[in-house]
Formats: structure tokens, sequence, C-alpha cells
């Protein structure tokens, strides 16, 4: 009983503590290895600490020549009033549907170092952390995701498994899922000769 | 030794006949060659030949072997009063009876073999070689029903054609048993042929308790129709003798039996309809369509018609005894249950199918011809059958009959010897 | 005694016009040794063997390609279960083409696992007002929702207990299977099937080699022969080496969820204690191990 007690209390317990560890040890820059490794290139990342063989897939790439973001807004004084894009971005500002009315850029993407995203409560996310700024709305959708219930995973139903990220499906300033042409329909029976 | 000779001297009675028996048998022939050429393309390309389809993948083949099970079990009718109560007109005719019960048996199974997809693999079903599925399976109920069912019929009516050839008196212990025993067997053969379709939840136009008992009613309404037209005809064209009196009173037992189809079927409809559950939507298509697809509502009503109609003539005396209005009435219930049976039955069970999708189905070239070649199989047996019980029942066709010359030779041997 | 006589003479009779078949063929002893195979359930794990060897041979003299046939019986421990997201299904018939190809089914004569219907959102669940010929430019249509149906893989499958040769038959994983070798064609479980989900070989099946997949096993997805039942198995050939159905795999929406009933940390288990579920045609008692759920 003892033993099985402590077994179960023991890796939370230790998870805290590195959880704790590498917050502090990286406080003055930005969050970005808690809970992420396997690679620079941010590929193969996992989500899910206590499962070892759940993988999310890369997000999709960004457009051309748009990121790092800050190759053109560092020479820009930022302007936090809110408004209708022109010149640039103009083609989100058309697309923009995601709670249009009470939100814009700045409520996902941070004030001062656009190469980041920022959640609510003002701390840093990387791009490829984006789930996390889903999640903070869409709790459900996001408790959902991670144990691929929404969303998609490809893989094996017992072992290594991929999942999709949000915005491989949802574009995240218009996120409605796009329609799609069906597929033909069947061949009615009375043609099948 | 005997037995041998038995059959030789009915075979040689199988081909002797005038010339409109030989036309008959060559009409015959030439609807079975026509029909097998159908049914060979059929072999050659598959089902795909019939238009049987996912959604309707029972049919028009499954339709005639339920109606000819009913007809089977119609022997039955005539067992009953002709060895129960010794009744004597009707026991002469009672081996007729069985005769038919032979052939739609044969019919039956034929119609199951062209219907399944591999027919070779019938062994499957076979006990110790194959794997039958039984008792789950009714299917495998039925295979074995209809196969003792056939066998005792058989062994009944060869055995006692056998006697008379022989002119030795037929041991009623074995006989008497036998008899007996088909009686529940004709009831079993329909009864498992209705539970093939009862307990099928998902086909909920099957799905009633009544379904088994309107089938045997229906049965006995249509295969007593068949006995009273052939009979007739073969009153007028061979020595076979019937009274009149046997021919009413087998009338008169099909006014019971309508009796309680009819009220059977109303019965059924009352409750579909009175409550009007989503259920009722394969009555719907057989007797009124969904949408465009009327297709079936004509068979339907023109069967509930000539049901009607026959049910009027056979009721009143007076149209029961005319043998013109009998034999009319004989014709129609004949067609409504066929129509019934082959159509009405299967097809709205499947129409819409499970998932709601409507696929008309009429039968295909392929299925007429292959059917016609069954039942024309079937009634050239029936023809020799019946040819040779005529012959040693009535015509005292028998062992003696047999070329005197043969037996003159045989007596001649020992004094060579 | 004269029936039995008749019997035997009919199985001779038939055994001696495959013989002659055979010989005009000139296709050797092959067929002859397939006519006399037994039921797959019946035979030892040897004589398997030997069957699925013989089978890569002959795929791969009629098709010119290497093919794998697995006989791998059902991982212990595992019983397959099946949920689809009413909520997400968009109608896309994705799933169903992705099945046809993984599933080698027949081209022409067309036969399909999965059938999508479409129902109006007023109406709910209702087979009657379904429609499965939808083809507008875009889906999903406003009004509707789409509900995908195919084998339900039943606890209690009526189409197994009606077979009259016990031709198919519910793996230990809880897969329904049908040995396309035993199966005499005779569709009593098409008859029983509420799901329309068994579908018969009317014709002889053609599939484009080239599209051939050769990863096969025994009860799924090898070739068929004309005049038998073929029917969705969870793609027994990717579910026994623990991949995901290719429905599953293809579907852009994530609808379609699938995992082992047994492993109470299976996406399938969460969404049955997280989610409610329902079956279709509950009041039969077929009990489905396949569940459509609301997501949302």
């Amino acid at each position: 009983m003892k033993d099985k007690f402590y077994g179960d209390i023991n890796i939370p317990v230790i998870l805290m503590i590195l959880y704790i560890v590498l917050f502090w040890g990286c406080k003055n820059k930005i969050i970005e290895n808690n809970e992420v490794y396997g690679g620079a290139n941010g590929k193969a990342v996992n989500i899910m600490t206590q499962k070892a063989e759940e993988y999310a897939v890369e997000a999709p790439p960004f457009s051309d020549g748009i990121f790092p973001c800050t190759d053109c807004h560092k020479n820009l004084t930022p302007n936090p009033v809110r408004r209708v894009l022109v010149d640039w971005h103009d083609d989100i500002s058309a697309m923009f549907n995601h709670d249009s009315e009470n939100r814009w850029c700045l409520d996902c993407h941070d004030f001062k170092n656009r190469d980041y995203l920022r959640l609510a409560s003002g701390k840093l996310l990387d791009f490829k952390e984006s789930y996390k700024l889903c999640g903070q709305c869409h709790g459900e959708k996001y408790r959902d995701w991670k144990v691929g219930v929404h969303g998609k995973r490809t893989g094996e139903w017992n072992g290594k498994k991929e999942y999709l990220l949000c915005v491989n499906c949802h574009n995240p300033h218009s996120p409605i899922f796009k329609e799609l042409k069906p597929e033909p329909p069947p061949v009615a029976q009375e043609n099948i000769k | 030794m005997n037995f041998i000779r038995f059959i030789t001297g009915s075979i040689k009675i199988v081909f002797q006949g005038s010339k409109t028996y030989y036309a008959w048998l060559i009409l015959l022939l030439l609807l079975i060659i026509w029909g097998g050429f159908g049914y060979s393309g059929q072999l050659a390309h598959g089902l795909i030949q019939t238009h049987m389809r996912d959604s309707v993948s029972w049919a028009f083949y499954i339709g005639n072997f339920t109606f000819l099970v009913g007809v089977a079990a119609a022997a039955v009718m005539l067992v009953i009063p002709a060895y129960i109560y010794d009744w004597k007109p009707i026991k002469e005719i009672a081996i007729f009876g069985e005769l038919l019960a032979v052939c739609s048996v044969i019919m039956c199974l034929s119609f199951i073999i062209v219907d399944i997809g591999n027919p070779l693999r019938f062994w499957h079903m076979l006990p110790l070689i194959g794997t039958l599925n039984f008792p789950s399976s009714m299917l495998s109920w039925d295979f074995f029903v209809l196969n003792i069912y056939l066998l005792l019929n058989l062994v009944v009516v060869t055995y006692l054609l056998y006697c008379i050839f022989y002119k030795i008196e037929y041991k009623k212990s074995f006989v008497l048993p036998l008899v007996l025993f088909s009686i529940p067997m004709a009831v079993a053969i329909h009864t498992t042929t209705a539970f093939l379709y009862n307990a099928l939840p998902g086909r909920i136009f099957w799905n009633s308790a009544l379904l088994a008992p309107r089938f045997l009613a229906s049965a006995f309404c249509s295969g007593p129709a068949i006995l009273l037209i052939l009979f007739q005809i073969l009153r007028k064209t061979t020595k076979f003798e019937i009274k009149d009196e046997a021919i009413w009173k087998i009338a008169e037992l099909m006014v019971y039996a309508m009796f309680i189809y009819l009220f059977f079927t109303i019965a059924e409809l009352f409750k579909e309809f009175y409550s009007g559950t989503e259920h009722i939507l394969y009555w719907k298509y057989l007797l009124f369509g969904i949408g465009d697809h009327k297709e079936i509502v004509l068979y339907s009503w023109s069967s509930i018609i000539m049901g009607c109609i026959a049910f009027v003539l056979f009721l009143i005396p007076k149209t029961r005894k005319n043998f013109i209005t009998l034999n009319i009435g004989a014709f129609l219930i004949y067609g409504s249950v066929y129509v019934e049976k082959g159509i009405a039955l299967i097809i709205p069970a499947f129409t819409p199918d499970v998932l709601g999708q409507i696929y008309v189905y009429t039968p295909s070239m392929t299925e007429i011809r292959t059917a016609v070649m069954i039942f024309s199989l079937g009634f050239l047996l029936f023809t020799f059958l019946s040819k040779i019980a005529i012959a040693i029942v009535f015509d005292n066709y028998n062992i003696d009959s047999l070329t005197p010359k043969k037996r003159l030779s045989k007596q001649v041997q020992p004094l060579i010897l | 005694m004269k029936k039995d006589y008749s019997r035997r003479s009919f199985i001779k009779n038939i055994s001696l016009a495959t013989f002659a078949a055979l010989a005009l063929s000139g296709c050797d002893t092959e067929a002859f040794d397939e006519f006399l195979q037994k039921n797959f359930k019946t035979l030892s794990k040897k004589e398997k063997d030997e069957i699925v060897k013989n089978l890569e041979s002959k795929y791969k003299k009629k098709y010119g390609k290497e093919f794998h046939v697995s006989d791998k019986p059902a991982i212990d421990g595992t019983l397959f279960g099946y949920a689809l997201d009413l909520s997400r299904c968009i109608g896309c018939r994705r799933c169903v083409y992705a099945c046809v190809k993984e599933n080698n089914q027949s081209r022409n004569p067309q036969i399909h696992y999965i059938e999508v219907l479409q129902m109006e959102k007023e109406k709910g669940i209702d087979f009657a007002d379904s429609n499965a010929q939808y083809n507008p430019e875009k889906v999903p249509e406003k009004g509707y929702f789409y509900v995908p149906v195919q084998c339900q893989q039943c606890r209690k499958p009526q189409c197994v207990t009606v077979c009259p040769v016990r031709a198919t038959w519910q793996e230990p994983d809880g897969i329904v299977v049908v040995d396309y070798n035993w199966c005499i064609g005779c569709r009593y479980c098409m008859a029983a099937c509420p799901y329309g989900a068994r579908h018969f070989n009317w014709g002889e099946p053609t599939l484009p080699v080239e599209e051939i997949n050769p990863e096969m096993h025994y009860l799924g997805n090898r070739p068929r022969k004309k005049g038998v039942v073929e029917k969705c198995t969870f793609c027994i050939q990717r579910v026994r080496e623990g991949k995901y159905p290719a429905c599953v795999e293809i579907c852009p929406v994530g609808a379609r969820k699938f995992g082992n009933l047994l492993d109470p940390d299976s996406e399938i288990r969460y969404i049955l204690e997280n989610k409610r579920v329902l079956v279709l045609k509950q009041e039969l008692n077929f009990q489905p191990k396949f569940y459509y759920f609301f997501g949302i």
C-alpha cells in the first residue's frame, strides 16, 4: 500500500520540481523550453509529458517572408489603437473572422515583440505553442484535443501517434473549417451492370 | 431386383403417350432450353445478370422459393382428410398431392441453388463434411425440414405405387406413421420458411408474429388451387378419376383458409396503419408507393383484388359448385398468392433498404428465364410422375403388363437349361 | 435411402463437373484444392500458414507484384471500438474512397463499405428521409448533417447467427470477418444486417493492378471473387499491426476515432466516459461497438 502510494505520487512531484527548476532557470528568457524538446527545427513537439509516444506534426509554414515579424516591426513604432489595417496585413484584415467585434491583432500577438504570441496573463508564447493560446479561450476543445478526441491523430492506436495542431486545420484569423468539394456519390444501384 | 423392374416399368410408361403428350413434352423441353441459356449467362457472369443489388439482395428467386414451399405444404390439405378421416374420394387423389409436394420441394431447392453465389460450394452445408450452422441458422433448419419432407413424400408415394404395381396389400403400419408425420412436417416447412424471414429485426416488414400464420393460411389457399385445376385437366385428358364431391370438398376447405388469411391480413394492416409508426413505410411502398416509386403498387392491388374476388366466388355455394366460376376463382387465388409471395412479400422488406435508400427492383430477363427453366423442369417432373401414377392407379398398369414377351422368355429359359 | 443416394451422386457429379471444368481451363489442381479447402476457422496454424503462402505466390503470378498476406490472429486483450463525431463530419466522402483503396474493393461493379447519409438537421437521425446521393459543389450544406454508416461490429451480430455455413464469425478482438473461400453466397447475412454493411460481389470484381494494396490479411482485404459477401473489418490488416483504420487516417476533420475498448486510457474509452454516445438502431439490441457522439 505504501509503495503504491509513493509510486503514484512520485512522478507528479518530480515533474513539479523539474517544472519549477526549469521555470526559474529560464525566467529571464521566454519560457519556450518548458515542454518543448526534440530539435530546434520545431519538429516532434511533445505535448503530453506523461505519454512519450505522442507527437505533434510540424505547424503549417508561415506565408513567404513574413517571419520573423521583427524584420519589419523593429523599425516601426507600435500603435496600440485598434484600427483596420491598410497597406500591410490587409489580407488578414479582410478575412479576419474570430470574434472580430471584440478582438484584434494585439489580443494574441505581443505588442512589444511581434515574434511571439501572448497569453492573457502576459506570458509570451512561441508560435510553435500556439495551441496554448487557443486553449486559453477554447478550454474544452483544448482538453479534448489533448486526449485525441478533438482534432486528428494518425499512426498507431496502441503506440506512436501524430497530432495535428489547431492551426493545421483552423486558420487562426478565420478559424471556421473550410468547406470541401465532396468525393463523387456512389454509383446508383440501377446503374451497376 | 423387384424395385429395378418397377423403375424400368415406370420409365417405360413415361415414353408412351399421345401426340399431345409429346407436344407438351417438347414445349417444356424448349422452355427448359430457353431458360437454361439464360441461366448459363448467370453462371458465367454472376448474379450481376439479375436485377438484385445490395439494397434488394433477395428477390424473385427467393419469392418463388417461398411460393413453392406453400405449394408443397398444400399436399397436407389432402392428406389430413384422406388418411385421418379415411374419406374415400380424396384418398385416391392424395397420392397426387404428394407428387406435387415432391416436385415443388425439388423446385424450391432449385430456386435456392440458382440464388446462391457459389452453387458449387453447396457441400459446405452438408452435415459432417461441411459446417452447417445448426441450430442457429434458420436456413439450416429449412434445409433439414425441406429434405425430410421431400424424403417422406417420395418414400410414401413410391411405396404406395410400388404396392399397387405389384398388386400387394400395402403395410398400413409402415405408411400411416409416415403419412401422419408428414402432416407436422408440412406445417414445419412452412413455419421454418416463415421464421427464416420473421426474426430479422432489421427487416421491419417481416418482423411481425403474424407472418408465419399468414404464410400457412395463404399456402392453404394457393396449393389446393393448383390441385383443383390440375385434377380437372387430368380428368379431361387422362383416365384419372375424381368425384365432384372431392373437388367441392377441397374448395370448401380453401374457403376457411382464405377467410383466415384475409382476417390475418386485415389484422396486420389495422395494426400498422392505425398506429402509424415509421414502420408503416414498407406497407406504404407496397400499397401506395413512395414518391414516384409506384412500380410495385400495380402488383399489390392486383393481388388484393384477385384474392377478394376469389374469396367471394368460393364463399357462395352456388359459384363454388359451378365449375366455371370455381376455376376462375382457383386461377384468381393462385395468381393472388403467387404475386403476394413472389413480389409483395419479399420486395417491400428491402424497399426502402435498411438505410432508407430506395432501389426499385423488377426481375431481369435472366431471372425470368431461370425461373421459367425451373418451373418447366418441375412441370416435366410432375408430368412424368403423374403419368406413372395415373397408369398404375387408374390404368391397371402393373407387373403383368410389362411386356409379356419378356415374361415368356423368362419362363422359357429354365426349359432350355 | 433413395435421397441419400441421389445426394451422394449429386456431390459426385459436382466433383466430376469441377474436374472437367478444371481440366478444360488447364489450371491444374490449384483451383481444385481451393474448392476442397476447409472452413478457415477449422484449420490448424500450419494449414493456415500454408494457405497464406500459396495465396502470396498465386497473387504474384496473377498480378505480377509482391504481396504480403497475413493470417495474424487477434492481439490479446483487445476489443476494438469506433466512435464517430457527428458534429464534425462534413460529408466529404474522403473515407469512402480511402476505404475502397485500402481494402481492394471492386471498382466495377462498385462496392463501398461506407455509405454517407445526408440528413436534415430538423429531422434528426431519420433514415427514411436520408439521402446518399447528395452531390453539391461544397459540403457541408446548410441545414444538413452527415451520418457515415459502415459495419457497426455488433457484439451480437445477427449476420453471424444466420449464416448457414459458419462462413462469418466474430474474432476475439470483436471484428466480424468473412471467409471468402467458404461463403456460399446465400446473402442471408445481408437480409439480417440492419446497417446495410454487407456487400455482395454480384459480378467478377475488378481493381486496377497498380492500385492494389499489397499489404493484405486473409480475413480482410485480399482480392475477392464473384459470388461472395464482404464487409468492413476495421481494416483488420492495419489494426492488428497497431495502425489506425484507413478511414480514421484520411478523415480531414478528425471525426473518426478508434481504439481498444479494454484499454482505460484509450481515446475511445475517453469518449465513452466524457461524451454522450449513441448507437444506431439501438432498439434492435445488436449492441454495436461503433458509437456516434457529438463532440461539440
